[in-house]
């Protein structure tokens, strides 16, 4: 079953293109959410995770706040 | 019976990178503990300066070290944080909020952390509105209103990235004129959207579910109420150096090495930006690094 992947990011921040690299190094795709741009998608991702920062990774609805790699393959599976 | 490693390498950013290549070079039977891979390295943006890239960024220069790192199949345990050190009967015990383990030789490694303001308000609202990351945060506060707090380098490089996009940028900043480099320091002083307040600090950091503003308190003893929805500490660094409570340092807390990394303690070496090495680089942390691993090497043979 393939999982429904979202990353909520900015294109300046350093965790943000290390998720993205190691969800594209494990075969992973994902949807690209650029929250600077997007006010709206801003207050998604700032209701989804509870805090304000990036990069929150939301996995099947399991929503993982900045680059923790052992909580990302434990929801993928990996 | 538990393990008894060789080595174990408290951290991984250049200096314990280049440590674990040399120990794995060595065939050292050694592990790495973290909290994050490339350390410092991944926050800084451009590198033009370490030996033979003439510009990369941060994030890939950290990328290269963590790619060299697994080339020797080395799997470094990340968010991973030591708590205490101690050795007795020439064996280290190290303990991690994960596990103990015990080792004939330590390397740490452990780099710097952003310093806090310890006012009231700063740990309730850390990623609510006060962040340590410019870099990453700043995008989500454009047509906000933001404080910087701090004068040095790092301090204008953030209000150099919010002017872009802030509403306001106020800059709350302790001593009486702004440090740091000339050229950014104009800019920031030229701008039309920045307030700054000189000899003045902060005193606490308020808000409702997210920041809603500051108070700030100038050096005569002057309140004042700031309206921001975004806070950017840049007050500095501060070594990770806290779990090594019988290890000399420096009054900063910076580990003391000599020029062979050795700490106080015989089979401790420390080596990068937790210790007090002249000029914090990251081709001198690698070097470092290079250098605590061989001579931990050296004192393991000595031993035999």
């Amino acid at each position: 079953m393939a999982n429904t992947v979202m990353v909520y990011s900015t294109p300046t921040c350093p965790y943000c293109i290390r998720v993205k690299q190691f969800l594209k190094d494990n075969n992973v795709a994902y949807q690209d959410i650029d929250v600077s741009s997007d006010q709206a998608k801003a207050e998604e991702m700032t209701s989804k995770s509870g805090q304000l920062g990036v990069p929150v990774i939301d996995i099947n609805g399991q929503v993982i706040v900045g680059f923790d790699k052992g909580k990302i393959k434990k929801a993928l599976g990996l | 019976m538990t393990e008894i490693f060789d080595l174990i390498i408290i951290g991984a950013g250049p200096a314990g990178i280049t440590a674990s290549v040399y120990a794995a070079r060595k065939r050292m039977n050694f592990i790495v503990v973290t909290g994050d891979i490339g350390g410092q390295t991944v926050w800084s943006g451009d590198v033009e300066n370490y030996t033979g890239y003439q510009f990369i960024t941060g994030p890939e220069l950290a990328a290269k070290f963590e790619e060299h790192m697994r080339q020797y199949g080395i799997e470094a345990r990340e968010t991973e944080f030591v708590s205490d050190i101690q050795k007795s009967g020439g064996i280290i015990s190290v303990k991690t909020n994960k596990g103990a383990y015990q080792t004939k030789t330590l390397i740490i490694a452990s780099g710097k952390k952003s310093k806090e303001l310890n006012v009231p308000g700063e740990k309730e609202f850390k990623n609510k509105g006060l962040t340590y990351c410019a870099t990453c945060d700043g995008p989500l506060f454009s047509g906000k209103n933001v404080s910087v707090i701090g004068g040095g380098n790092s301090a204008l490089d953030a209000a150099l990235q919010l002017v872009k996009i802030a509403k306001h940028t106020y800059i709350i900043n302790i001593t009486p004129a702004l440090g740091g480099d000339a050229v950014m320091r104009a800019k920031v002083e030229e701008s039309p959207s920045v307030t700054i307040f000189n000899n003045t600090q902060v005193s606490a950091v308020l808000g409702d579910k997210t920041v809603t503003g500051i108070r700030i308190k100038d050096n005569k003893g002057k309140e004042d109420l700031v309206a921001v929805e975004g806070i950017f500490v840049e007050i500095g660094l501060v070594p990770n150096s806290d779990f090594a409570r019988n290890i000399v340092k420096n009054e900063q807390g910076e580990i003391k090495v000599n020029c062979h990394n050795e700490t106080n303690i015989p089979g401790i070496f420390a080596a990068g930006d937790v210790t007090d090495v002249p000029e914090k680089q990251i081709v001198i942390a690698a070097g470092e690094g290079s250098k605590a691993a061989l001579s931990a090497f050296k004192y393991l043979a000595r031993k035999k």
